[in-house]
């Protein structure tokens, strides 16, 4: 997996709420076998009339060029419905690394921290801050401090993230290479209950 | 202390605490299908690793799959190559699968409790939020992700924290028409799609006592549609005498055994929950949802809000936004609208029980004209025994069309689609944007509700019918 740390990046404002995952990935491009590829699919039906990439919605955001960057920035409750993964390899995969929502859905978090997508949770009034900025301006993300910054005015807030997890991530480990290196421990739990 | 009927759970499958982190929790079952594993066969092989513990996994193949002609192969090549994967995949590995053409195939929240897999006091995962299905049994289930499938297929392990814990107590008497459908509806249009997020729910209280495995089933099943990563009710008799027989349940001794354990599996009278709500069950109608997430439900005679009954901008921005995809108008009442699809299944409301409530009702009765109604069971038992039962004679005598046994037109995954502006009636547990198809407008119900809206081709209060 890929290393977090620090990112400083322009973003992309995703005004709505309750963004479900069958939004990010709708359901008929869940037949690959593979993890790659997702990207372009990404908020298909919001980006495209008719299923048909040559016809762009020009009000959704991902269509208008003039907004762009490796931090998606959407309202509350961002990555609810379905427990598809392809979700979070959707929004990788299209070139974000962060997604910053005053709320996620519990599995999307899970399945974004298992591919090196860092989900940030601030809080509503630093979200509302991040909407009314304009559109050249950039967030500094520091995962050692935890921080994520508006560098325009140095508005900063800290988010909470599981110290497990923020290794992982600052290091590119995951969570199987931890989990098979306990195999005594499950071998030994599963002799003393049977 | 005591403890609830989550913790006692917990506890007993924590195999590491890790420090400043997540648990390392066993779990007893692993179901898998064929959408959201080959990714996670593909990482056990690129790691040269191979299934910890093959035989706790169980396959079938439901998301991706025809519910027509199932016996010949299926035509669209990239559903086919994905099944076909989970098939050789399943090979390879030593995995039981119960695929198209078995016997026990079906929905996976389907087949597990009716095979007897599912017992209380297990920890159940697959890779599918509702999950939460199995929580019926007294179990802690939940829906998983690809690399999370990929954890326990090298383990039978998964890094958890202990999410919050919520009980909702469910008193009263039940109206006239209002199933369980209608109770779990009627929660996450009040405490909202996000309400739970963070807690797993217990549901309690002598309505949930009272309903059969299969009405728990519905509740514990839709507990994600308000973020809940899953829902559980402590297991009574209700539980044992449908475990006892079952294909998978224990029997002998080894029942004796079992049941002495599941009858300790409740949450102490003074055990600590981190919420607690009581819903009076006469203040629930049959529900119907008029917007694109499962929270935007109301009851039946009751008018679409309007932007004045929402708390902030933000909730506005959206009832405007779901409005406007739904087709419909703030205060308007939803009875009389006519609809052009009556759907039926999903893991939600397919189970057999669910189909002798719509058989009940349209027994002697014909659908609408206007109306195309899909009844798609959850498994191919619940198909045999809709004919056993003679209900098929019923749903063919009202013009109603029987499907073998998939998700279906729940998630629009294969050819069963509602088309684009048209309005779908549906048993199943999403009405997000598209997920009926692109641009289908879903209306969430119970089977009830679903059948007599097929019956009279509009939205229709069914104690009308009653």
């Amino acid at each position: 997996m890929n290393k977090i740390n620090t990112i400083h990046s322009r973003f992309v404002p995703l005004q709505e709420e309750n963004v479900d995952t069958d939004q990010i990935i709708p359901a008929r491009f869940l037949k690959a076998t593979t993890r790659e590829g997702f990207g372009k699919n990404l908020f298909r039906d919001w980006r495209y009339h008719n299923d048909n990439e040559l016809e762009p919605k020009q009000d959704f955001i991902l269509n208008d060029a003039s907004y762009n960057g490796q931090i998606l920035v959407a309202g509350k409750n961002f990555g609810c419905g379905s427990s598809r993964e392809h979700a979070a390899w959707a929004i990788k995969d299209y070139g974000f690394l962060v997604v910053v929502s005053s709320f996620f859905a519990d599995i999307f978090k899970n399945n974004a921290l298992n591919n090196g997508l860092l989900p940030i949770t601030v809080s509503e009034a630093f979200l509302a801050s991040i909407f009314a900025l304009d559109k050249e301006a950039t967030l500094s993300v520091c995962l050692e401090k935890q921080t994520i910054t508006i560098d325009a005015t140095g508005a900063v807030e800290t988010f909470d993230i599981n110290a497990y997890k923020k290794t992982c991530l600052l290091n590119g480990y995951d969570d199987i290479d931890y989990l098979i290196s306990n195999k005594a421990a499950i071998e030994n739990f599963e002799k003393n209950r049977a | 202390m005591g403890k609830t009927l989550f913790e006692k759970i917990w506890d007993t499958h924590i195999v590491q605490e890790v420090t400043d982190g997540p648990s390392v929790l066993y779990i007893d079952k692993h179901f898998i299908h064929e959408v959201t594993s080959p990714q996670a066969f593909k990482g056990i092989e690129d790691r040269g690793i191979s299934i910890f513990r093959p035989a706790q996994v169980v396959a079938t193949a439901d998301h991706n799959v025809p519910t027509l002609n199932q016996h010949l192969p299926i035509t669209d090549a990239l559903s086919r190559f994905q099944v076909d994967t989970l098939i050789e995949n399943c090979k390879k590995h030593g995995i039981e699968l119960y695929g198209l053409g078995h016997e026990h195939q079906g929905i996976v929240h389907v087949i597990g409790p009716e095979l007897g897999i599912t017992q209380p006091g297990m920890t159940i995962v697959c890779g599918d939020s509702h999950t939460s299905t199995h929580g019926a049994f007294g179990t802690i289930a939940f829906g998983i992700g690809t690399s999370e499938v990929e954890m326990v297929f090298a383990s039978q392990c998964l890094l958890q924290t202990k999410p919050k814990l919520m009980r909702i107590n469910i008193e009263g008497a039940l109206g006239k028409g209002v199933v369980s459908k209608d109770i779990i509806l009627y929660i996450i249009a009040k405490i909202s799609a996000s309400g739970a997020t963070g807690y797993f729910v217990e549901y309690a209280g002598s309505v949930v006592r009272a309903l059969s495995m299969e009405a728990r089933m519905t509740i514990c099943n839709m507990s994600i549609e308000m973020g809940a990563r899953g829902g559980l009710i402590a297991p009574d008799q209700t539980t044992f005498d449908y475990i006892k027989g079952r294909t998978f349940a224990p029997a002998g001794a080894a029942w004796d055994t079992a049941l002495a354990y599941w009858q300790t599996l409740y949450s102490d009278a003074d055990a600590a929950f981190d919420v607690e709500l009581t819903i009076d069950a006469a203040a629930i109608e049959p529900m119907i949802t008029y917007g694109t997430n499962p929270g935007l439900g109301i009851g039946i005679t009751k008018n679409v809000p309007t932007a004045a009954d929402m708390q902030d901008d933000g909730e506005q921005k959206n009832l405007e936004k779901a409005l406007q995809y739904m087709g419909l108008t703030a205060g308007q009442s939803l009875m009389g609208m006519p609809v052009q699809h009556v759907f039926i299944g999903s893991c939600t409301n397919s189970r057999i029980e669910d189909l002798r409530l719509v058989a009940s009702l349209v027994k002697g009765k014909t659908k609408h004209p206007n109306v195309q109604v899909m009844i798609v069971p959850g498994s191919q038992k619940v198909a045999k025994q809709v004919v056993q039962e003679g209900l098929d004679i019923i749903f063919k005598e009202a013009g109603f069309e029987i499907r073998q046994a998939g998700c279906s037109a729940c998630l629009g995954m294969n050819e069963d689609k509602v088309p684009a502006g048209e309005y779908c009636v549906s048993t199943s547990n999403r009405n997000f944007e598209g997920r009926q198809g692109a641009g289908a407008r879903t209306l969430l119900a119970s089977p009830l509700t679903a059948a007599a809206s097929a019956v009279t081709g509009v939205i229709t209060d069914v104690r009308t019918l009653l």
